[in-house]
């Protein structure tokens, strides 16, 4: 069975409008990407969608009170939320440094959480 | 209180988000010594801090990261011997012989005398009171970029059910945002027949979550008295106007406005910068120097890019040609005028010379689609799709002007000719 499918690339803000063909479930033409990365995006995305995670969770004593952290890899998009509301029950003491793991498995994905900043203890905490 | 840095200056960069960092390390490059950052933050690094999501430096890094680990990267390179940041201070006022008026909260009122100076102000949102909204005047009613900070630095959520004004970028990224927050996002309401965002934003912030994109639709009143409590939304005509007796009310409690970006200029117009209006910006050179010699200017207070490496890019150089001024090189000046013209809105710079590479910035006024791109009879270039979302930057040849005798090339694009 011969079926088309119209997909926007977000692998970078060129925003590529791709257009796969599929034969019996099977991919056999992607057109319409500038560069690998859309080809890349159309399997991934009709075979097993997924998307990164980012978003803050609670800083104690920290410069800002929220430390923005990702996911390292992207989530399968039916975890989206599930993964945001877990990350949403943790906190951390500052300081904190760029790229340290907060966590090694989000939401039982098997998927570890850094964060994205250093963040120095607030100058006036102790 | 630790007493002032020095009183003199090689280049001094107003700002120390992604413009201003850029332009320290092309002024270091240069060759300069002294170059002092000013921020009127409690740290560099300006919007990107509170853009936590993914989506940065795929151009300038080579991959993807987020606005809080595209700063810190650039502010390591940035820490030297060389450059200084003056964090939690604000440059009230530049003279024309380029001294500089500074309020600090570490060392109180400051004058300093520089070489040259960086203008990297970037941009604030556009208000309510910029569109001016029908209705009442109650609390929730916000931009998109203050929500963004409230929620992302500060922890704390605007509101509950949430509708957004606007389909510029910022405005759809926080729609997926307070989703993921668990915030309720009726819709986005677009006044323009086509998304004002990147089309990969809308996919993956309001089609991933489900949020409707209203287009050809505005609010056309706010209803609530200490707080908002439901919108009128009305679909418009082709002339913009609303048709009120098609309209529908939403239930909400915020309403946030993502309705476009002003350059930062007041520095600028204080100096009487030349300005562009077309850009809202200073005119410029081919080397970013405005119409007052020793002052440079890049970045969104120049024009309001979409991508945080084009900044990149943009005030590298900028702060080069600063340093160099600063240490008495100066390149021939401009001599050909460019200037916008068929379907373009804008272009940066304003002006070309013949010996260098160029790097020209424009975007187009509305959505084009098979049309050729071409700079007088110099250049030629055919794109598939052109959308005012997404700036054009073209890269030309220095030989390209070699043989050009003429004082102006236009812009202009075309459809290409049905065959």
């Amino acid at each position: 069975m011969l079926e088309k499918r119209r997909l926007t690339c977000i692998g970078c803000p060129m925003s590529c409008p791709l257009e796969l063909v599929i034969i019996d479930g099977e991919i056999r033409e992607i057109t319409g990407n500038d560069c690998k990365r859309g080809e890349a995006y159309a399997r991934q995305e009709y075979t097993a969608p997924c998307r990164m995670v980012s978003t803050t969770i609670a800083c104690n004593s920290g410069l800002w009170p929220r430390l923005p952290v990702k996911t390292v890899t992207a989530v399968p998009k039916a975890e989206v939320m599930a993964v945001a509301r877990a990350l949403h029950t943790l906190e951390i003491e500052a300081p904190v440094q760029i790229g340290q793991v907060i966590l090694d498995d989000i939401a039982g994905t098997g998927i570890a959480v850094i964060a994205c900043r250093s963040l120095p203890s607030a100058p006036n905490s102790k | 209180m630790k007493s002032p840095l020095r009183s003199r200056y090689d280049v001094v960069i107003v700002g120390g988000g992604p413009a201003g960092l850029a332009a320290a390390l092309g002024a270091r490059q240069a060759g300069v010594e002294h170059i002092l950052i000013v921020d009127r933050e409690i740290e560099a690094g300006g919007i990107l801090n509170q853009c936590i999501h993914s989506g940065f430096g795929l151009h300038y890094f080579k991959e993807e990261l987020t606005g809080p680990e595209y700063a810190e990267r650039f502010i390591r390179n940035v820490q030297s011997d060389q450059v200084e940041i003056l964090t939690d201070s604000y440059v009230l006022d530049i003279s024309p012989a380029l001294q500089l008026e500074i309020i600090s909260g570490g060392y109180g009122h400051l004058q300093l005398q520089a070489q040259s100076v960086v203008l990297a102000m970037g941009c604030r949102e556009r208000t309510r009171g910029s569109i001016r909204t029908p209705g009442f005047r109650p609390a929730g009613v916000m931009t998109a970029g203050l929500a963004q900070k409230m929620v992302n630095m500060h922890g704390v959520l605007p509101g509950r059910r949430i509708a957004i004004l606007g389909s510029g970028d910022i405005g759809l990224i926080m729609a997926r945002r307070l989703s993921l927050e668990g915030c309720d996002v009726t819709g986005v309401y677009e006044l323009q027949p086509h998304c004002s965002g990147l089309t990969r934003n809308q996919v993956q912030c309001l089609d991933d979550f489900g949020i409707p994109l209203h287009l050809s639709a505005t609010v056309a009143f706010i209803h609530g008295r200490d707080r908002v409590e439901r919108l009128t939304i009305a679909p418009v005509n082709h002339e913009l106007i609303p048709d009120l007796s098609r309209s529908w009310d939403v239930a909400c409690d915020t309403l946030l406005l993502s309705i476009g970006l002003i350059p930062e200029n007041e520095l600028s117009t204080r100096l009487r910068l030349r300005m562009d209006p077309a850009t809202g910006g200073p005119q410029v050179t081919s080397n970013l120097e405005t119409s007052l010699p020793g002052v440079f200017a890049c970045g969104n207070v120049l024009h309001v890019h979409d991508l945080v490496d084009f900044v990149s890019e943009e005030s590298l150089r900028a702060g080069r040609f600063a340093g160099e001024v600063a240490i008495g090189m100066r390149r021939p000046s401009d001599n050909i005028s460019l200037q916008a013209g068929e379907n373009i809105a804008s272009c940066v710079p304003q002006s070309l010379s013949p010996d260098r590479e160029q790097i020209i910035y424009l975007r187009v006024k509305r959505p084009l689609k098979n049309c050729v791109l071409t700079i007088g009879d110099r250049y030629e270039k055919s794109f598939r799709m052109l959308v005012p979302a997404e700036m054009i930057r073209l890269t030309l040849a220095p030989e390209l002007l070699d043989r050009y005798f003429g004082e102006m090339l236009k812009i202009d694009v075309r459809l290409r000719e049905a065959t």
